[in-house]
């Protein structure tokens, strides 16, 4: 083989890298000005309020069913899990304890993320795409008006107000799953069960799963917004883009929680 | 028709050009609109006419060239700065734009909502009024959805006029209509611009709208106005590319990039 060829191939892989890389900070940064201009938009005059109550309602309110089931079964498999798991130990009465400490420093947060953001990031994401596919955003425009105050703000506001809500509730139907399980397999008295929590699961552990939960909810909102508005190519597009949407929301909110878990333990 | 060949110019393209994923779609039209015409863009599908439509009101920024409107220079003013000239000008689009989740008073309401703090009796009163001129009474509660495609294009104008703009500018209005919903739509144009004075900019490819509404018409091929003048001129006239186009012999290929610009999403926010 001549070494030219290989040359040439490596070559342009290099440079099809450097385009994924070009290409991805270019996202970046369009992804900031879209926040940076959601931010503004707050402080514009005509505050869409009746709009982002609605989306509160869409976003919030239609969400709970799919939250609280989620919530209600990884309760209960958490205390099934860790109830066998404390039996080697011998510490089987603590299962409280640690359904209570999960649930409130990840699980609560997380999973209703995960959740919220393939129910809702999708919806999002596929209104919008819509929406430009069909015009509308450019009529707005056309109109004098701003489609990011009109769009993007209230639902940036909706979920980031929503998601510490939910989650709150998943915790409650969380610790109420894993207190069925502790009482039918293992025995545990439901009055044992909430005092090992209450005396294990303190307020900063609390406060510390609801704290990362409204960049979950933020970061929802704007991905799928984002995604949406850049959305081309008809009906095909809005398919793409809400996939795009979901994967990269997901990915988002799993490597934002390490991080953000590891700067409240330093706090 | 109106003799408007003297009046102000109220929009005025210089040497714009501009390209989408470096296919050139414009490559340098000069077009003046004045007070009170109606001047028609003629041209095949993907010649660029909607995007010429589309830098008037400053959806889309051009590469080259400069875009005045009412006399100022708007080419790098900034969407905020736009809010002005955007109430002047009304734009009614190609598949109407409606927005579905609003009913059809909303959506006539919303320009209206945006720009003026009027009581909702005064803003009913304008709908109705608009809805009136487009001869939809009574359809304030329907949803886009429940509208046919002609009674959809009608509500678009309706929202268009509700501000009272200076121009309406039409991206294809009769596209995609019936016979009898293309010469209703027709006569719309025609009667607005009559009653309201307001100058319009259609944008067609349809011989039969374009004769009919036209003071004036310009024809848009390879990206450049290929040929101007009064309707009757140019139906008249003996110009190559004219012939061409009014014989329907101009079947310019369908063009990816203007079909992309006319979803809107190359240059969205």
């Amino acid at each position: 083989m001549s070494p030219e060829p290989t040359q040439g191939s490596g070559g342009g892989r290099i440079a099809a890298l450097g385009d994924r890389v070009l290409e991805a900070i270019d996202l970046l940064g369009r992804f900031l000005v879209l926040a940076g201009h959601t931010f503004r938009a707050a402080l514009q005059p005509r505050f869409p309020a009746l709009e982002t109550l609605r989306q509160v309602e869409a976003i919030g309110s239609r969400s709970t069913t799919i939250v609280l089931l989620t919530a209600l079964f990884t309760g209960m498999v958490l205390a099934l899990q860790t109830g066998f798991a404390l039996a080697r130990f011998g510490a089987k009465p603590y299962v409280g304890a640690v359904v209570g400490l999960s649930l409130a420093r990840e699980l609560a947060p997380v999973l209703t993320a995960l959740m919220v953001s393939g129910r809702v990031g999708a919806g999002i994401t596929a209104e919008i795409g819509s929406m430009a596919v069909t015009e509308q955003v450019d009529a707005i425009r056309s109109m004098g008006a701003d489609p990011v105050q009109k769009l993007v703000l209230p639902r940036m506001i909706a979920a980031t107000i929503s998601l510490p809500l939910l989650t709150i509730l998943a915790g409650v139907l969380g610790v109420i799953g894993g207190m069925l399980i502790s009482a039918s397999q293992f025995g545990i008295s439901p009055n044992f069960y909430l005092q090992t929590i209450y005396a294990n699961v303190t307020v900063t552990d609390f406060l510390s799963g609801i704290a990362k939960t409204f960049v979950f909810g933020w970061i929802i909102a704007m991905v799928g917004c984002f995604f949406g508005l850049q959305t081309t190519g008809g009906t095909v597009g809005v398919g793409r883009a809400t996939t795009q949407a979901v994967v990269l929301a997901s990915i988002s909110i799993l490597i934002s929680d390490f991080f953000l878990t590891k700067l409240l333990l330093i706090l | 028709m109106t003799d408007a060949v003297n009046g102000e110019v109220v929009i005025e393209l210089r040497g714009l050009h501009k390209a989408f994923r470096g296919e050139r779609v414009l490559r340098g039209v000069d077009l003046v609109v004045r007070d009170g015409e109606t001047i028609t863009i003629l041209g095949g599908s993907g010649s660029g006419k909607s995007v010429c439509l589309k830098h008037m009101i400053g959806l889309l920024k051009p590469d080259a060239g400069r875009v005045l409107v009412l006399g100022e220079d708007v080419t790098d003013y900034s969407e905020r700065q736009l809010v002005e000239v955007r109430k002047a000008l009304s734009m009614v689009f190609q598949s109407a734009a409606l927005f579905d989740s609003l009913s059809v008073y909303e959506n006539v309401a919303y320009p209206l909502r945006e720009h003026c703090d009027w009581s909702e009796s005064r803003v009913a009163e304008r709908v109705r009024a608009c809805l009136e001129a487009v001869g939809l009474t009574g359809a304030e509660r329907l949803m886009p959805a429940e509208l046919s495609g002609g009674m959809r294009k009608r509500v678009g104008v309706a929202r268009g006029i509700a501000l009272e703009p200076r121009v309406m500018l039409y991206d294809e209005p009769t596209t995609g209509l019936d016979p009898a919903n293309q010469r209703r739509v027709g006569e719309l144009i025609r009667s607005l611009q009559q009653r309201l004075r307001v100058t319009s900019v259609v944008v067609t490819h349809e011989l039969e709208l374009c004769f009919a509404v036209s003071d004036r018409v310009a024809l848009l091929k390879d990206g450049r106005i290929a040929a101007e003048g009064a309707a009757e001129a140019i139906r008249r006239s003996e110009d190559a590319d004219v012939r061409a186009f009014l014989a329907g012999e101009q079947d310019a290929p369908r063009n990816p990039a203007d079909e992309a610009a006319l979803r809107g999403g190359l240059d969205g926010p």
